[in-house]
């Protein structure tokens, strides 16, 4: 009774036409980005080895390792963390479970999509003018893990907004009708089974911040220093600034050695972006509701 | 237990003032300040980037020279000139290329992620577009000096390879992942029922998509690519380093220039605090500042427009 007609065909053929179209597109964008990725693994590679993590810089950056860089980057995620995890979840927990509909509210929402707009080298002003001049920490790692943490305190934001939000309401409701407080519900039922969720958006904030320039070139990251850090107030130098420095600032350089800085970098970012996949996978099996 | 127990029976009678009544109060208090700093930040970039660049913006800048002239010579001796034009026009320029090249694909690449793909191969595409927009942009700017430039320069045999095609491919393939995410959520947003009613009427997938999809989306779809120029305008690190940083005005794709944001990540570190050259800088802060907030605002209006509608 339904026989195809040629109509029925051509639409089939104009389908599988733009079907064709629109795969081909993802293609385009991802396979000179894997090729690009390759490349980076293949002139990059032989330059890693435990000494190259493990050794100072030497000879004008030119040889050596990239340990201090890779300790100061630690430094700055460290101390960033500290103060951009538990103020983006406090905000998110605000937004989520507290805030009224209102223009406020509406207001918080949009500056935390503005902080995530602003270009990173505004956000390096500001920490040039807000702590290293105003607060007078000088350049140091406190200020330039705090310039990592305001520029990072959107993605702790949303995706701990988005992991309280997907924890149902009626697990909020039964424990309102037992009588709790919306604190006591917040801590022993909403916190509990949104945490994980929550740490994904810890993993992406520390990803983030390891892997940012701009915001630490003029607020405590330095190209090259012959120590360690000891304290916050100390400069340092950082694994971002330091593949720029070796690309660009210093003549001489062995090819393969701003690869291997690179592969670096990039090891540690998709690692941790990685393993936040993983868990919200994992947590997506293990669902109770 | 019996604490829940007690806060219940305070309330009963009437007295609100037990310790968790006090402890919510407090910490909803608490609560509200820290969602409230983001408020707090917004401002607090403006008025410190703006109190740094202020008595130049005030005193002696120039409005006409500091917009209109190509000639950004802040460290010459004699007679330093602060115009941006120059800047501005690298700026545009990689903006306006990397965003023709980007947009068309990522939406492509977005219908396809979200409207063709299914199961497993949606899961995967989902999982690589997310870390591509993890590299940073460093690494783009890596890659344009090292992998790019002598790739442009083979196949177009040109002497330089770090110009406007170099930064707006970099720029393109950076902000692609970023806007194919934005465009794919804003197609997901399509209520279900959409689907199922032009199903029902005998449509195709492909006629579902562009007759009634990507209609309804469309104020997603615009808000995604307006998110995709902030994002390109900018962009530091890897416009510094794939542009050649050159002052000109370019005429065509192959030549090098320099861009707005890149000039400040170059020359900060070289000026005393206080100088007019550091306040110069500081006032293409704000301007940085402005047209990103702008854009940011923009593209909230319109998806805002969509909820309502």
């Amino acid at each position: 009774m339904f026989a195809a007609t040629e109509r029925d065909f051509q639409y089939k053929r104009t389908e599988k036409m733009f079907r064709a179209l629109f795969g081909f597109m993802v293609l385009i964008l991802a396979i000179p980005v894997l090729m690009i990725l390759a490349i980076l693994l293949i002139k990059g590679g032989p330059a890693i080895s435990m000494a190259f993590i493990f050794t100072d810089p030497t000879n004008g950056m030119t040889e050596g390792g990239i340990f201090p860089a890779l300790l100061g980057t630690i430094w700055l995620v460290v101390v960033s963390m500290m103060a951009s995890v538990p103020l983006g979840i406090a905000a998110a927990v605000y937004l989520s479970e507290y805030a009224p509909d209102n223009w406020v509210t509406r207001a918080i929402n949009l500056a935390t999509i503005n902080l995530a707009g602003v270009p990173s080298i505004v956000h390096a002003l500001f920490g040039v003018g807000a702590f290293v001049v105003f607060f007078r920490f000088g350049t140091s790692i406190l200020a330039a893990s705090l310039t990592l943490a305001v520029m990072t305190l959107p993605v702790v934001i949303v995706s701990s907004w988005e992991a309280l939000q997907s924890v149902p309401r009626a697990f909020r409701e039964a424990c309102w009708n037992m009588g709790a407080t919306r604190w006591q519900t917040i801590w022993n039922v909403v916190l509990p089974n949104s945490i994980a969720g929550i740490l994904t958006g810890v993993i992406l904030q520390v990803s983030r911040a390891a892997g940012e320039t701009a915001p630490i070139m003029f607020t405590g990251a330095a190209l090259f220093l012959p120590f360690l850090p000891e304290s916050v107030f100390d400069q340092t130098m950082a694994l971002a600034l330091h593949l720029f420095v070796v690309a660009t600032q210093v003549p001489g350089v062995p090819e393969q050695l701003p690869y291997g800085v690179a592969l670096v970098l990039i090891g540690i970012v998709m690692i941790m972006n990685t393993l936040s996949i993983w868990f919200r996978m994992k947590l997506r099996g293990k669902k109770k509701w | 237990m019996s604490d829940i127990t007690a806060a219940t029976t305070a309330e009963a009678a009437g007295d609100r003032l037990d310790k968790n009544w006090m402890i919510d109060k407090g910490l909803q208090a608490l609560m509200f300040i820290c969602g409230f700093s983001a408020i707090i930040f917004v401002l607090g970039i403006f008025i410190f980037v703006f109190k740094e660049g202020a008595e130049f913006v005030a005193h002696k800048m120039d409005f006409a020279e500091f917009f209109f002239s190509p000639k950004w010579r802040p460290t010459s001796l004699s007679n330093p000139t602060y115009g941006i034009l120059a800047l501005i026009a690298g700026t545009a320029a990689i903006t306006a290329l990397s965003m023709a090249i980007c947009l068309p694909f990522s939406l492509g690449a977005a219908v396809f992620i979200g409207e063709f793909a299914k199961g497993k191969t949606r899961e995967y595409l989902k999982i690589l577009i997310e870390l591509l927009a993890a590299i940073p942009s460093v690494v783009w700017g890596f890659i344009g000096l090292a992998i790019m430039n002598p790739f442009i320069i083979k196949t177009f045999d040109v002497p330089i390879g770090l110009n406007v095609l170099n930064s707006s491919l970099i720029l393109a393939l950076m902000a692609a992942p970023i806007v194919t995410s934005l465009a794919e959520d804003a197609l997901k947003a399509v209520p279900d029922a959409y689907r199922e009613a032009a199903e029902a009427l005998g449509a195709t997938r492909w006629q579902m998509i562009y007759k009634v999809i990507i209609p309804a989306a469309k104020n997603g779809l615009l808000s995604a690519a307006l998110l995709g120029v902030g994002r390109a305008f900018g962009e530091t690190m890897a416009v510094l380093m794939a542009s050649g940083h050159s002052i000109n005005m370019p005429t065509s794709m192959f030549d090098s220039v320099r861009a707005l944001t890149a000039t400040i990540a170059a020359e900060l570190g070289e000026t005393p605090v206080g100088s007019d050259h550091y306040q110069a800088l500081f006032a293409i802060g704000i301007f940085l500042f402005i047209i990103t907030f702008v854009i940011n605002l923009a593209a909230d209006l319109i998806v805002r427009g969509v909820r309502k509608g």
